[in-house]
Order: C-alpha cells, then structure tokens, then sequence
C-alpha cells in the first residue's frame, strides 16, 4: 500500500532538489552587478516608510481563526464528498444540518460586525 | 532495511530535528517555522499506519490552519526582533519545575513503551480510508458528526465574541 506513495516522495525529492540546485546555481554562476536602484527594498517600487517587522492588528487573527473553523469544516465535508452517491438523502440531509448549523455561527459573525475591519 | 523501514527513519530524524530546533532556537520566528516540518513528518508517519485521510487532515488543520494561527500570534507580540522573544527566556524556578515535569513524563513514557506488549499486525482495512471514514462518519457515527459541527459553531460564536467585545 505504501509503495503508492513512491510519486509523492519522487516530487518531494525533485521539487526541493530543484528549488535548492536552483537557487545556488544562480548564486554561483550569475552575474553580481550590483547598482543603487538594485539594492533598494522593491526596485522600480514604492520606497519603505517603516520597519516591515511590525506589530499586526489583532483584525488579522480573528480572521486566521474563522479561517480555521471553516476550514476544518471542509475536512468533514471531504469524506462525504467521496461517498455522496453511496449516502444518498440521508447523508445529504445530514451534512445540510451541518452546514446549515455553521452558517448560523457565520451569520452570527457577520451580524456582530466581526468581519469590519474597523 | 526496507523501504518502509528507511521512511520511517528519516521521518522520525526530520520530526526530532525539527522540534529540537523549535525548543532550542533562540528566535521564535525560526521556531514557528521549523515547527512546520515537525508537522510534515508526522502527517508522513500517518502515512506509514495506513491512515491517509488524516495525513491530508494534519496538513489542512495543522500546517494550514494552526501553523498561521502561531505565526500571526508571533507577529502580534511586541519586540518581535528583541532578544526578549525566545523560548528559553525563562527564570530558574520556571526551568526547575518544567524539568522535573518533563523528566517524570519521559520516564513514564519510557516504562510504558518497554512494558507494553506491542502487536505487530497487518492492517484489518486496506485500500481508500476516506470513503471508510465517508461511510462511517454518516452512517454510525452520526451524533458525533453532529457535535462536531456544534462544537465547531461554539468555537465561531467565541472568537467573534471575544474579538468584538464592547
């Protein structure tokens, strides 16, 4: 059964050996002309007011959170997408009370104003 | 060695590794960031047990999901570049009392898993553990599915109440 994994490990393999291979050849065999404009942060690009390594607003997390939730919603909704057909109406009408049950946690959400960003 | 037994062998030094770096790497970005290979190489060992849902489960939720959850938490804390944000910073007592936990942990792990008589068997089912889990999930266990989503739609309700309390 394992062996079927042999691809995911071969592009394992090759995606990482590849990405590596590549970035040290550039940093051997390219040229390092090295100019003003090239050493600025974003080259033809806006010029940094501030530091980049900033507090974030919370807003972001909140998000990350609901993010989480709606995502680990479609871990349960998988297995029942691979067996729709088998489950028939019974599956069906068991996973709508599931939806239906985190879309009134979304409409709460958005009904509290928690999506706002200010 | 066979192939399985080679897998398992480099994913078990890539999760010892990685979590080493986690605990003793002095900035807490790398930290994060290394936390996400420890992360891979279990999803592989679940691999290795035949439980391939949850291998695609681990890297959803955890890497996905939980991962960002930590790194957004970095990047709220202040002095994100100090010295201050690391994992060792913490005093003598502190250090003395996780130790000593840590220590009767490990012992107990020790003893269990010498004295525990292990079965090596060949897994009872084979082939796709989704459409088991799929079958299962909406059939008999389907109370515990419908909890879930409860449990799931207490966890929205606390986040927005928490984040948005006025």
């Amino acid at each position: 059964m394992t062996l079927e994994y042999i691809p995911l490990v071969f592009m394992l393999v090759f995606g990482f050996g590849i990405a590596t291979v590549f970035m040290y050849l550039s940093e051997i065999l390219g040229a390092k002309r090295s100019t003003k404009e090239k050493n600025t942060t974003y080259e033809s690009g806006m010029t940094p007011f501030k530091t980049a390594r900033d507090r974030f607003s919370v807003k972001f997390y909140l998000v990350a959170m609901l993010f989480l939730v709606f995502d680990i919603e479609i871990v349960f909704m998988y297995p029942w997408a691979v067996q729709f057909k088998q489950l028939g109406s019974t599956g069906f009408i068991a996973m709508m009370l599931f939806i239906v049950l985190l879309l009134s946690g979304y409409i709460y959400v958005i009904k509290k104003g928690a999506l706002k960003w200010d | 060695m066979d192939l399985v037994g080679l897998a398992f062998y480099f994913l078990a030094a890539l999760i010892v590794i990685s979590a080493a770096i986690v605990v003793f790497s002095k900035n807490i970005m790398y930290s994060a960031f290394s936390l996400m290979f420890t992360f891979f190489g279990v999803a592989g060992l679940y691999v290795l047990l035949n439980a391939d849902f949850l291998a695609v489960t681990q890297i959803m939720v955890y890497i996905g999901g939980i991962l960002v959850l930590i790194i957004f938490g970095v990047m709220l804390t202040t002095r994100i570049t100090g010295v201050d944000v690391k994992s060792n910073s913490l005093g003598k007592i502190q250090v003395g009392i996780a130790g000593l936990l840590s220590t009767i942990i490990a012992i107990s792990l020790i003893v269990v898993f010498s004295s525990t008589k292990w079965f090596l068997s060949e897994p009872k089912v084979s082939g796709d553990s989704t459409k088991l889990i799929g079958n299962e999930l909406l059939t008999n266990y389907l109370l515990a599915f419908e909890a879930a989503s409860v449990l799931l739609l207490i966890a929205i309700i606390g986040a927005a109440f928490i984040a948005r309390r006025k």
